[in-house]
């Protein structure tokens, strides 16, 4: 079953543009013993067979509830973990396409240099006893970047660029003496000082107050289109991911389950998870009307999950077809839209 | 629904003494909430709104003290109560589904147990009547009684919200206080929930208030909105109203900076600023700082409240229709 040649719909590009990321049956599997004396061995099938490609420039969201293996897939992306099988395959067009998934000791260290991570939660991903000069200056210590003077440039610059101005004010501050929204802006300088082509941004407004968000929204936009970089976010809120993403991956325990253009998909959801997760977006309007949502039960773990379509349990239109066969594949649907099931 | 007046809060005052002086977390509140009304309290974090739950059961840390105002439930003010004479409203009449209350089972009880506890408290009766009490709860929030006899971790996330809201329902309160009772929550889980909370609040006519800092869900479950800034409500009237035609500058900010995966893809708008420290808030108007309208006299004296029929704001420049 493979799935490897998903277009991207990117029809304004020139043909010859490559994808930069390109992810190819990627699978973690985490193992579970299911009792202490037991030899067997379980996996929790985490992120399951997965493949899609990311062109320079795109942001690419994937949403799904918790449990999915959104963040566990952003990680195998930015080689933070090993995948159990699979491949990505990386072009930023500099030197040679390499596969991360085999990089080992300097070259993945070079890597480390175009792919950063942005992380969910600004007051645990910041040590209280480093400056904000400390924090965003560490990667060029770690890279063998610049001398002293040039360090304390390159972290001022950054430090305008994410409107912590003036930057000598900030330099030698600790996290304790900033907001939630300003130590976000930290977090995404400490990302960028080093000029990555690729950002994976794991929930990287989920802990910010409405006020504060549209402003980190914006900047990792503006920053994105000046800087050249690739993003993918990652997101329980299909509403954020609206207005960051191009286009949306939606995952169910482990798989894609659909992706499209962000605005068809939103539109005209096509499998019955995205239907259901779309319905149940409360909208604050208190005259608009939600369809019901007609799935029943909740998110499972995936251990050793039954071949057949994983979303078989909760579906609403599942019927002997979907019971007999294997887990559908991602088929294009037309408009961009693919779509991994066989009812629609 | 009668409009009887369930609960009436007047200026209600409460400060958080800390080294640097005392947090004016809720400054002169004023609302009321009417039999099998549902209130919602919208507002950032650190703007007051979970200070104004814990001030109505008056489950206050040591270092806060209520400094003005009233609260009173059907002409009772319950600010000059003792503690114990407290402990016969809470839950009986007033209980309250807490923030992270999925953190706030005992790992090392049972569930059921854990509400019969709480039906103890307050009645006596035999254990089997209790048992069953706590079997047509878990009925009437979608739990299968079955599990009952299990431990918290064997339950998931959406399952223990249901049974600490089981708890806060086993009494009957009049009035429910739901401080963000979603918000860990996914959203399809969060749907089945509020759905199940709103028919239950109108099988027993209770009322409600919710708190959240999530407009589209104060949007779907509540008939009044108060919109809180810096320990004041800055606005405040039916939700129609309030998402309608929103007259403090606030309110139409937060609206606007709100995504919605409906409707047409608007601008979303920037609010320059941070929440001010509540130790020195700004005079005037809080929010005069971070307000594009503000004038002069935003800058010096409080704002006059602007009312449309029951829909008021307190600000200098309200907005027009």
């Amino acid at each position: 079953m493979s799935n490897t040649d998903i277009p991207v719909g990117q029809e304004g590009k020139s043909p010859a543009a490559r994808p930069l990321v390109s992810a190819k049956a990627l699978t973690k599997l985490f193992p579970v013993s299911s009792s202490w004396f037991s030899a067997q061995k379980s996996f929790v099938h985490a992120v399951d067979n997965v493949s899609f490609d990311l062109m320079p420039g795109e942001s690419l969201g994937l949403v799904g509830e918790s449990g999915c293996g959104k963040t566990t897939t952003g990680k195998l992306l930015v080689r933070l973990i090993d995948p159990t099988v699979g491949h990505i395959q990386f072009d930023d067009g500099t030197g040679q396409p390499q596969d991360i998934a085999a990089l080992k000791g300097a070259s993945l260290k070079a890597f480390r240099k175009s792919a950063q991570m942005v992380f969910q939660d600004p007051y645990e991903s910041l040590n209280p006893r480093q400056t904000v000069f400390d924090a965003i200056s560490e990667p060029l210590r770690i890279q063998h970047l610049g001398g002293p003077a040039e360090r304390i440039d390159r972290v001022s610059n950054m430090l305008s660029m994410v409107g912590l101005t003036p930057p000598s004010t900030f330099l030698f501050r600790y996290p304790h003496e900033l907001s939630g929204g300003q130590r976000q802006r930290v977090v995404i300088a400490r990302a960028l000082v080093v000029e990555p082509t690729f950002v994976v941004a794991d929930e990287p407004t989920s802990m910010l107050d409405v006020s504060v968000r549209t402003g980190i929204m914006r900047l990792m936009d503006s920053l994105g289109e000046q800087l050249g970089v690739t993003y993918v976010y990652i997101t329980h809120d299909l509403a954020v991911a609206r207005y960051m993403c191009n286009r949306i991956a939606v995952m169910y325990l482990g798989k894609i389950v659909e992706v499209g253009e962000t605005e068809e998909l939103l539109g005209n959801p096509l499998h019955p998870y995205t239907k259901a997760l779309l319905s149940a977006v409360p909208i604050p309007n208190p005259g608009s009307t939600r369809d019901p949502v007609n799935i029943v039960g909740g998110v499972t773990t995936p251990v050793d999950p039954h071949p057949r379509c994983r979303f078989y349990d909760r579906c609403p239109i599942a019927d002997s077809f979907c019971r007999d066969n294997a887990h559908p594949p991602l088929e294009d649907k037309g408009a961009g839209q693919f779509a991994a099931c066989y009812k629609v | 629904m009668n409009s009887v007046n369930l609960l009436t809060v007047d200026n209600l005052t409460m400060h958080y003494m800390t080294r640097e002086g005392p947090v004016r977390a809720v400054d002169g509140v004023s609302f009321t909430v009417q039999r099998g009304q549902s209130l919602g309290l919208v507002g950032e974090s650190g703007c007051g709104k979970s200070s104004i739950a814990t001030s109505l059961l008056k489950l206050l840390p040591d270092n806060a003290s209520l400094v003005a105002g009233s609260v009173e439930l059907e002409g009772v003010d319950l600010i000059p109560l003792t503690e114990s004479e407290m402990r016969e409203y809470r839950w009986d009449r007033i209980s309250m589904v807490f923030q992270a209350a999925m953190n706030s089972l005992d790992p090392v009880y049972k569930v059921g147990d854990q509400i019969v506890e709480a039906l103890d408290a307050h009645y006596a009766q035999a254990r089997d009547d209790s048992l069953e009490r706590v079997r047509e709860l878990y009925d009437l929030v979608g739990l299968n009684p079955g599990f009952m006899n299990r431990y918290p971790h064997e339950y998931s996330g959406g399952m223990k919200q249901r049974a600490i809201i089981a708890m806060a329902l086993a009494c009957e309160p009049d009035l429910v206080i739901a401080d963000e009772p979603t918000t860990a929550l996914d959203v399809i889980v969060q749907d089945h929930i509020l759905r199940e909370m709103k028919e239950v609040q109108s099988k027993l006519d209770m009322s409600m208030i919710y708190i959240s800092h999530d407009m589209a869900v104060i949007a779907e479950v509540s008939d009044v909105v108060g919109v809180m800034y810096a320990g004041k409500i800055v606005e405040y009237g039916p939700t129609e109203g309030i998402f309608g035609s929103p007259i403090h500058p606030y309110t139409y900010a937060l609206m606007s900076a709100f995504p919605s995966v409906k409707g047409e893809k608007r601008e979303l708008a920037t609010l320059p600023g941070e929440p001010p420290n509540l130790v020195d808030p700004p005079a005037g108007c809080r929010f005069h700082p971070r307000c594009s309208f503000a004038t002069d006299e935003c800058r010096v004296s409080e704002p006059p409240i602007v009312k449309q029929g029951s829909h008021w704001a307190a600000c200098w420049n309200p907005l027009d229709e």
